[in-house]
């Protein structure tokens, strides 16, 4: 469609202001983390990396930082492995009921996490899953693991499964097809998937907010208990490298898609 | 084939497991929780059991205060009386108070009990008192469910509505509606010039626009708001600049405020409009609009008549994706908002870790899973089964 000069200007403008809304938090809170004293003000009056210094001397928030990569490592594994192989057999499989299957297996991704959090609490005190770190990696599981199933559907569905035939034709079995042709054919949505698996985990709140006793504050957690003690650049430094964190997710989850892309046309 | 599906199955079997261990029981076990009764059958089986015959006219027979008397006393020694105590203050304010001093008075008092209990209370001597307790035996109670919609059963059966200043819940939901409903509003009419102005873009730029837009979809939900947090504090950026542009005179409280609650769930909630009315609206063949112009239509009648259907399935998925997610959301509104300005969420919490009630946990935490099945229903019908997709918050 095309409009006039104005229109197109004024459409310009609008979108501007409204990316410039959604990046500027991020922005002055990096720049508020560089900050030498502890006024947040902008611009910053100097540059230093103060509280950086302070989050690696502190002993709560290196512990956080360790729970939270522990976590979301563990957490990725279960749920790279289990969420491929799901989909991979919902790819396979010939019986009814796929897409209800499916639906159970991505309902955690639309059910509020509070509700999620609460129902975990429940059960998993009952079998003295709460605070501890497994508990905390089966709850995390269980919330990122659809993204991994979705990714690698999607993936699936440019999957020649001619080949499988191909192979089961030349002598292979159902097993050695899979490792041999299937991962490797599919493993640019595998990716992905594990990377909003870690991503989830890493920025997960809520469950956390229940399951984790102290010894498994994770860093969202940290901050949480932070911001509600004193507001103190270190916080800002902690959400800077989340941020970070993020930002590098978001790039090789582009270049994985970029790269799906090409394949898909080739 | 079979082998294929035998393999199929084996590949399925260990997440199906993990989510319905997981996840799915867990679910189920604390929905039931909503209407569940055990406390009163758990502390007190053999009073339900002298009340079950009672027909409830005047008060019950005498082995009912008798094991009323005993059951209170044993189970104040073994230190389990504060479930059953705080499930039947909660019908009752008051209760709690009348198990504790008869459970302390156990040991001195006397058969005829009938006669002792309501010496020591004159509550014991009221029917209510008795009917309360006999309802109370289980398994199942509407209590919760009742409860958070600001009713209760009335005295001689039916259902009425709580006292106007134990009312809470109806205006709690109808608050948790109207800033969903506001902030999808303000997300839709936000998203949308982006979303078109992104898709209209020539190539390098659309693709730098769109990452600008994924850039807050993939950082955390809690890091967000952190920043409205420390934004919007008093002698914070937002304030400052205010000031040094003359907009204000003196800083404002704004965390702490409806308006910081809107603000920070517009912004986390955002790229969840913008992405999915991006992707329909970069698809869409301009055939359509050529062909309306040809046919004489201006720039009004064709975005108004021709792009705007067009381009609505993904209005509607992505309006669907915001309220969705506001509804439950809970991170935004605990940092940046005040007390009137939680959501259900706030208050599922709050029943969980203050309270310790369970049941009104469970309770909120149906209604808001209703909620939420009540959106993903009705994007379904409007899109025409487009399913929406799920996102991190």
């Amino acid at each position: 469609m095309r409009e006039g000069p104005v229109a197109r200007r004024l459409l310009r403008l609008v979108t501007a202001l409204v990316l410039a809304f959604l990046l500027a938090p991020m922005v002055a809170v990096i720049l508020l983390s560089f900050s030498p004293t502890e006024l947040l003000a902008l611009p910053p009056r100097g540059f230093s990396l103060r509280w950086y210094g302070e989050l690696l001397d502190s002993a709560r928030w290196m512990l956080a930082m360790k729970n939270s990569f522990v976590v979301a490592g563990a957490t990725t594994v279960v749920a790279t492995l289990l969420g491929t192989a799901a989909a991979v057999g919902l790819q396979l499989g010939r019986f009814r009921g796929k897409a209800v299957l499916v639906t159970i297996l991505t309902l955690p991704m639309v059910t509020p996490y509070i509700v999620t959090a609460a129902a975990m609490f429940f059960a998993y005190s009952l079998v003295g899953l709460t605070g501890s770190l497994p508990g905390l990696v089966l709850a995390h599981t269980v919330v990122a693991v659809p993204f991994v199933v979705v990714s690698v559907l999607a993936t699936l569905q440019t999957f020649d499964a001619t080949l499988l035939r191909a192979a089961a034709s030349l002598g292979a079995s159902p097993a050695t097809a899979l490792i041999r042709i299937v991962v490797p054919n599919i493993w640019p949505g595998i990716a992905a998937g594990a990377i909003f698996a870690f991503a989830t985990s890493l920025d997960e709140f809520v469950i956390t907010l229940f399951m984790a006793g102290p010894g498994q504050f994770t860093l969202p957690r940290q901050m949480y208990a932070s911001v509600r003690e004193f507001l103190s650049p270190t916080i800002l430094a902690a959400a800077t490298m989340l941020f970070l964190c993020s930002l590098l997710f978001l790039l090789v989850s582009e270049a994985l898609r970029v790269r799906a892309e090409r394949r898909g046309r080739a | 084939m079979r082998r294929t599906n035998w393999l199929a199955a084996l590949l399925i079997a260990p997440l199906m497991l993990l989510i319905l261990g997981s996840f799915l029981l867990p679910v189920g076990f604390a929905l039931f929780t909503a209407v569940a009764d055990r406390e009163v059958a758990a502390t007190l089986p053999r009073t339900r059991a002298a009340l079950a015959a009672w027909d409830g006219v005047g008060l019950p027979p005498e082995p009912a205060f008798a094991a009323m008397a005993q059951e209170l006393g044993q189970a104040l020694e073994d230190r389990r009386i504060g479930d059953m105590a705080q499930r039947l203050n909660f019908e009752r304010t008051g209760m709690r108070g009348l198990l504790l001093r008869t459970a302390r008075a156990a040991g001195r008092l006397e058969a005829p009990y009938a006669a002792s209990m309501v010496a020591l209370d004159a509550r014991w001597g009221e029917g209510d008192t008795w009917l309360l307790v006999q309802r109370a035996g289980g398994p199942v109670t509407p209590l919760y469910l009742l409860r958070a919609m600001d009713l209760q059963r009335a005295p001689g059966g039916g259902v009425q509505a709580v006292a106007a200043e134990e009312a809470l819940y109806r205006q709690l939901f109808w608050r948790t509606l109207g800033i969903s409903l506001a902030v999808t509003a303000l997300c839709v009419l936000l998203a949308y010039p982006v979303a078109y102005t992104i898709a209209k873009l020539s190539a390098p730029w659309s693709a730098v626009a769109l990452m600008l837009v994924l850039i807050p979809f993939w950082s955390s939900v809690l890091v967000r708001s952190t920043a409205w947090f420390v934004l919007l504090q008093r002698e914070g950026p937002v304030n400052q600049a205010m000031m040094a542009l003359g907009l204000i005179d003196a800083p404002v409280q704004v965390v702490g405020t409806r308006i910081a609650v809107v603000v920070a769930l517009v912004h986390v909630l955002l790229p969840f409009a913008v992405l999915p009315m991006h992707s329909v609206m970069k698809r869409l063949d301009g055939i359509y609009l050529r062909a309306a112009a040809s046919l004489g239509a201006n720039g009004v009648q064709r975005f108004l008549r021709v792009y705007l259907p067009m381009s609505m399935p993904g209005v509607l998925a992505g309006a669907a994706m915001v309220f969705l997610l506001a509804v439950g959301m809970y991170t935004a509104p605990a940092l940046v908002g005040g007390d009137r300005d939680q959501m259900v969420a706030w208050f599922i919490a709050y029943f969980m870790n203050r309270e310790v009630n369970w049941g009104m946990a469970a309770a909120l935490s149906a209604y808001l899973l209703a909620m939420t099945g009540a959106a993903i229903g009705l994007a379904r019908v409007l899109t025409g089964g487009v399913a929406t997709i799920g996102g991190r918050a």
